[in-house]
């Protein structure tokens, strides 16, 4: 069964993990483009206020001043809402800071349909498949708070630029202090051969959830936990094809171009299995409870379940 | 250094220019020779800036916002032995260091960062303005920009932030040769009046002709004394400078000269300084 050690927004686990950061490196350097509180980066700004820029409502610049900062030798992290962080600055971010493998991190908060109320504007579908497709990027997506703080931390002390995809919304914590983490290297949360679900962000709790559902018809599935989406974790995805014969994968994103399309790239190319993918299906968002939305655009258990025993009918067809 | 030794470097550099631009078969003439007196004079007379250590901790940053005119970059660097002159031959060639637009994976020593996307230098030059002053620096930071470049909507969220920072180690020059790709700024876009539009955004402003010797060196020696805040160096220049068939022609923003146009060009440049 699923367990849930409690409830947090991810973004807190960004916030979090910039102070401890600050208070034991003084090249730590955080950019807030007047969304301090709500990506919550105030922690940091109070605690520092010498190695905190605000730059206002521009994330161009937002993204030029962090470059630069990295120039001059600290480790910035700039943090805005996912689709001002990645969409607004993209050129930015794969002139600038990708092509210089420059070390500046990048917080893209507010990911999701979970944004709920504010709609289609600032819920961020696009991130994974914009920021997955330039060279030197780190994209992780992590699923929980704990693991979210886990993730800033260890971005820190990566050489390159990273972005990290985490949310407003507060969402169950399913990982523990003591639990896996290296950058890079999929979790496997829960062992099984008929199907394997692979997750990544706030879908890795639904995936689990699916699990216990499919557990109920005596279909035992593999739950994989993908929070490194680049460079993505090859072995885990082929072995899984290999012992599972079927793969449905999650993502709170646009199926196009998103999480799922990064591990059917890895599947095609090794070990082609029947694959579903569960996501946003080339649509914009709206605005609604973030539950109701969840529902609503089909990313529930439910709906993974369903997912996963329509791949694993298509084995051997 | 006195302005005659100046004025022989940048006829060199001018040539340099030239020939690579010949070699290579394509590249950016027309602001490339519109620049050379501005990075001359700071290359030799401003900046600290140690050949040897191109990345030495101490030095002063330069961005060139306007990475289309890297030949200008690329052969004075040559001009300060940073880089081999021989080397210059290679600009634009697989393998090569000397990439169409500046690139800082290609680790040619004294370029900071890749550039080439117009409107983006400013923000990094704030941002490494911005570090410097948090570590309590004394180095300075130049960004050198074009006049049609100032249409990016991005240079004016920048020159925001660098007032209200008060980077008074910033120093932004542009290069104003009223000269874009399609024709003359003000009849594409207008951007005039810059320095007006620089102090309303809190800037010390100096306004130079970009090809006087004494003039640039005076502007990069008051940009130094300006506390406070940010100074901007506008620079009223000519494209294509000293190679008449270049001189006011958008037509050579960027194309390349004939063996034939080179050598008439190389007459010219070194007629001038005799």
């Amino acid at each position: 069964m699923t367990e849930i050690y409690g409830k947090k927004a991810t973004r807190y686990g960004f916030g979090d993990a910039l102070v401890e950061l600050g208070e034991k490196d003084d090249k730590i350097f955080v950019l807030g483009a007047d969304t301090a509180a709500s990506v919550s980066i105030d922690g940091f700004q109070k605690k520092f206020p010498d190695r905190f820029i605000n730059v206002g409502i521009a994330e161009t610049n937002l993204i030029g001043v962090a470059a630069g900062l990295a120039v001059a030798g600290f480790t910035p992290f700039a943090a805005t809402y996912g689709v001002f962080a990645s969409g607004r600055p993209w050129e930015q971010i794969r002139t600038t800071v990708c092509y210089s493998n420059l070390n500046v991190k990048i917080g893209g908060s507010h990911s999701g349909l979970m944004v709920g109320p504010d709609g289609a504007t600032h819920q961020a579908l696009e991130e994974i498949a914009i920021m997955r497709c330039l060279p030197k990027m780190t994209l992780i997506v992590p699923c929980d708070y704990i693991e979210t703080k886990k993730a800033t931390a260890a971005c820190a002390y990566i050489d390159g630029p990273v972005y990290i995809r985490y949310g407003r919304e507060t969402v169950p914590i399913i990982t523990k202090d003591d639990s896996p983490f290296e950058i890079g290297k999929a979790d496997i949360l829960r062992d099984g051969k008929d199907i394997a679900i692979m997750a990544c962000g706030t879908m890795v709790y639904e995936a689990q959830m699916a699990a216990d559902i499919l557990a109920k018809e005596g279909i035992k599935a593999r739950v994989i936990n993908i929070h490194t989406i680049k460079p993505i974790d090859e072995k885990v995805i082929i072995d899984a094809a290999k012992d599972c014969g079927a793969i449905v994968t999650a993502e709170e994103h646009q199926i196009f171009a998103g999480f799922g399309s990064a591990v059917a790239e890895v599947i095609v190319r090794n070990y082609p299995v029947p694959m579903e993918f569960v996501g946003v299906n080339d649509r914009f968002g709206e605005s609604g409870q973030p539950y109701d939305l969840i529902e609503k655009f089909g990313l529930k258990d439910v709906n993974i379940a369903q997912a996963a025993k329509k791949a694993m009918r298509r084995k051997g067809s | 250094m006195d302005n005659a030794d100046l004025k022989i470097i940048s006829a060199c550099v001018r040539k340099d220019i030239i020939k690579m631009l010949g070699l290579s078969g394509s590249g950016h003439p027309g602001g490339s020779l519109s620049s050379v007196e501005l990075l001359v004079s700071l290359y030799f007379k401003h900046l600290k800036f140690n050949p040897k250590k191109p990345f030495d901790p101490s030095r002063d940053y330069f961005v060139l916002s306007k990475g289309h005119v890297c030949p200008v970059l690329y052969a004075v660097l040559a001009q300060l032995e940073c880089i081999d002159a021989d080397e210059l031959c290679t600009l634009r060639q697989a393998g090569s260091r000397l990439q169409g637009h500046p690139a800082k994976d290609k680790e040619l020593p004294g370029i900071e960062i890749s550039t080439g996307s117009l409107g983006y230098g400013l923000s990094i030059g704030v941002g490494i303005a911005a570090g410097v002053k948090q570590l309590k620096k004394e180095n300075r930071v130049f960004v050198l920009m074009g006049d049609g470049e100032q249409q990016e909507g991005s240079v004016w969220e920048a020159a925001m932030s660098a007032a209200h920072l008060k980077l008074d180690n910033l120093c932004a020059i542009i290069d104003d040769n009223s000269l874009q790709i399609d024709g003359q700024t003000q009849d594409i876009m207008n951007i005039a009046p810059l320095a007006e539009k620089y102090a309303s955004f809190g800037w010390h402003t100096i306004e130079i002709d970009g090809h006087n010797l004494d003039e640039i060196s005076a502007a990069y020696a008051q940009a130094e004394t300006v506390k406070g805040k940010p100074s901007a160096i506008i620079a009223k220049t000519v494209k294509g400078k000293g190679v008449s068939f270049m001189e006011n022609q958008s037509s050579w923003h960027g194309k390349a000269p004939s063996k034939e146009q080179v050598e008439q060009a190389i007459q010219e440049i070194d007629a001038a300084v005799k």
